[in-house]
């Protein structure tokens, strides 16, 4: 039996003690909770590659596939767009792709394997919507700056047809490039890279 | 005496519970001021709509599925087949609309009377962290009907998180439980929807109005009706919430719901409004729709993220714009709290915020041309200039001396017959064949044109002179 009274230092360790205890356990306990709001194995794992024919495309058509549940357009350019894109690059902000997302195979100026087909996911970078594809100049709601391109009805936000974003709207960066390579001339494989398939 | 069954009952309940005390704290002993106008209906109506949600809601989930395959199906299915699932899930649709509407007026009021200032800062930080958590119940609400709207609105505020740096990423990839909205994302929506946010809400509310009933009500005089007490501790200029104030917000109820049934049976989709027509399409995760703009209860935070063209910027200031709200009664620095006794710098500076927070609400429901970009600018510039100019403002403002006691306010059946008066004239009656005179009367009430003349510069002088 104790008699001295309440020693109050130990009290104060045991408590400090038994919280650290306590939270430090609390936080074990919500790692599985926050844990489960990952993605699923399941939707980790889906995501296989596309094929693609593109031999029945048209000059200026554009095609919209899923890949990974996104949008991935694969668009064949003109020589006069083609032409167009290298007037451009000063209203650009990143008219090199020097700070977005592409395969280093399409990292050029018109961001793109073979000049006339591009291909990109067809997300904004800003903050996700799909644009719509304007190819038209200078058409009346857009202005006469337009020289054709993706607009973003979302936002605001005003893309080339290589993808390139302008100076002075909402989106940071170009469109992202997926990964992709030609199987045959006119067959293209989304989801799996040229870098990839020449290693 | 013999004791009747009856009170035996209520005495052993009463021994255990303390439900007298309850009932009188903060009913029938609650004092209010008695001055409470039109804006102090916007409290119980707040309350009434959070009872509708949770009523209409729990019925909803009875048919609702929250998969990606079955979520739009099932509400055509609730609205075609399901009886009276219409009815249901209008109350539930128009009620969020509702529920935004009653609470930015019960905002305004606060921001009329002063009603965030000392001592009442709590009471205010409470009510904003309502307001947020009824923002995130209405947005994950608004993913479940599984439209276009739905998908692409989701898709546009989940990636505003991806927009802060390091962590953005992670965390909208985890925020969705996918690389895109899918059936991860409504499924968790759902459960948030239904389980999560509405006990924060009610737990909220429970602290909004103990918070509230412990410093006592404000009024439109901003006078703290505790400094002057009676002989029997009550506040001279307060009356006992219930019956008075009940019996007063019964009224408001009633005036609520013949207007809430209107849009209910009439307009539920209030041309677009309630419920965006796109979303009337299903989720198509290929294509966004041509115009999407969020349900107009977002629209000015919307404006003000879309006028900064910085994907960081725009998502700080979107942020920012309710952040600053949560700063106000630090912000304000005047030693009044009631319009009624400010400088006029304070109502020049609340009107044209209010102008701008309803002119960025407009323009964030139409597209971003150029034009509109530059509109949303200097708007968003005066929404943001209204709190951060404020501790200037406020310092410097001219304040009228504040009355020890609440100022009563002529009522318009007091005023009436003197404004009768000065606005017509009596004439002799017409006596020509023919004309039948008033039984009893020969002479006939005209108006006079000199009497309208004045009380209209009357009313224009006075409204300007109120400015100041």
């Amino acid at each position: 039996m104790n008699n001295k009274g309440v020693d109050q230092s130990k009290r104060q360790f045991l408590t400090t003690a038994l919280t650290v205890v306590g939270a430090v356990g609390t936080g074990y306990l919500a790692v599985p909770f926050l844990a489960q709001m990952q993605p699923s194995a399941k939707a980790m794992a889906a995501g296989a590659p596309v094929e693609v024919d593109i031999s029945k495309m048209e000059p200026g058509q554009l095609i919209r596939v899923a890949w990974r549940g996104k949008p991935v357009w694969i668009l064949n350019r003109t020589p006069q767009v083609l032409e167009t894109l290298k007037t451009l690059d000063n209203e650009l902000r990143d008219p090199l792709s020097q700070e977005s997302i592409q395969p280093e195979s399409s990292k050029n100026p018109v961001r793109s394997i073979k000049p006339e087909v591009f291909v990109a996911v067809g997300l904004c970078t800003h903050l996700g919507c799909s644009p719509t594809f304007r190819p038209e100049i200078a058409p009346n709601d857009l202005g006469d700056k337009w020289k054709g391109g993706f607009f973003c009805p979302c936002h605001g936000s005003w893309f080339d047809l290589a993808g390139r974003v302008y100076r002075g709207v909402p989106a940071p960066t170009n469109l992202e490039i997926p990964p992709y390579r030609y199987i045959t001339d006119t067959q293209l494989i989304i989801g799996e890279s040229a870098e990839e398939a020449s290693a | 005496m013999k004791r009747s069954r009856i009170t035996e009952c209520n005495d052993w309940f009463l021994e255990r519970f303390p439900l007298t005390k309850l009932w009188n704290e903060h009913m029938a002993h609650y004092y209010a001021p008695k001055n409470f106008n039109f804006w102090y209906f916007f409290g119980s109506l707040a309350l009434l709509v959070l009872v509708n949600q949770i009523l209409t809601g729990i019925f909803l989930t009875m048919n609702y599925k929250p998969d990606a395959k079955l979520a739009f199906d099932s509400v055509e299915y609730i609205m075609r087949d399901v009886n009276w699932g219409w009815l249901i899930r209008y109350m539930h649709s128009t009620g969020s609309s509702a529920f935004f509407i009653v609470v930015y007026l019960h905002m305004f009021r606060g921001l009329l009377y002063g009603s965030f200032k000392h001592p009442r800062e709590l009471v205010w930080i409470f009510g904003m962290l309502l307001f947020v958590a009824l923002m995130a119940e209405a947005f994950m609400g608004y993913l479940l009907p599984w439209g276009q709207m739905s998908y692409w609105g989701a898709q546009v505020i989940i990636s505003l998180f991806s927009a802060i740096p390091v962590i953005g990423d992670d965390l909208s990839l985890w925020l969705r439980g996918d690389y895109v909205v899918s059936d991860a994302t409504l499924n968790r929506f759902f459960a948030f929807h239904v389980i999560a946010v509405p006990l924060a809400l009610v737990m909220l509310v429970f602290l909004h109005i103990v918070a509230l009933h412990e410093v006592g009500s404000n009024n439109p005089d901003g006078i703290e009706i505790k400094e002057s007490k009676d002989p029997w501790g009550h506040p001279v200029d307060g009356i006992p919430f219930h019956p008075y104030y009940t019996v007063k917000d019964l009224v408001g109820v009633g005036v609520f719901m013949l207007f809430f049934a209107t849009v209910i049976f009439y307009m539920p989709e209030m041309g677009g409004y309630f419920l965006e027509h796109a979303n009337f399409i299903p989720a198509d995760p290929m294509k966004t729709p041509e115009h999407i703009a969020p349900v107009w209860y977002f629209t000015p935070f919307y404006a003000i993220l879309r006028a900064i063209p910085d994907k960081f910027a725009g998502v700080i200031g979107m942020g920012g714009a309710i952040v600053v709200l949560f700063l106000l009664p630090w912000l304000d620095r005047s030693p009044v709290k009631s319009i009624r006794y400010r400088g006029g710098i304070y109502k020049k500076a609340l009107m044209l915020f209010v102008i701008s927070f309803l002119a960025l609400g407009y323009l964030g429901t139409q597209p971003a041309t150029p034009t509109a970009t530059i509109f949303a600018r200097i708007f968003s510039a005066i929404y943001f200039g209204f709190f951060l100019l404020m501790p200037l403002y406020t310092r410097w403002e001219k304040t009228k001396p504040v009355p020890k006691r609440l100022t009563t306010v002529h009522s318009l059946e007091e005023q009436l017959p003197a404004l009768i008066e000065e606005i017509t004239v009596l004439k002799p009656a017409a006596t020509e064949i023919g004309h039948t005179a008033f039984k009893g009367s020969s002479f006939t009430r005209q108006p006079n044109p000199e009497g309208i003349k004045n009380v209209i510069s009357r009313l224009a002088k006075k409204a300007i002179g109120s400015l100041d």
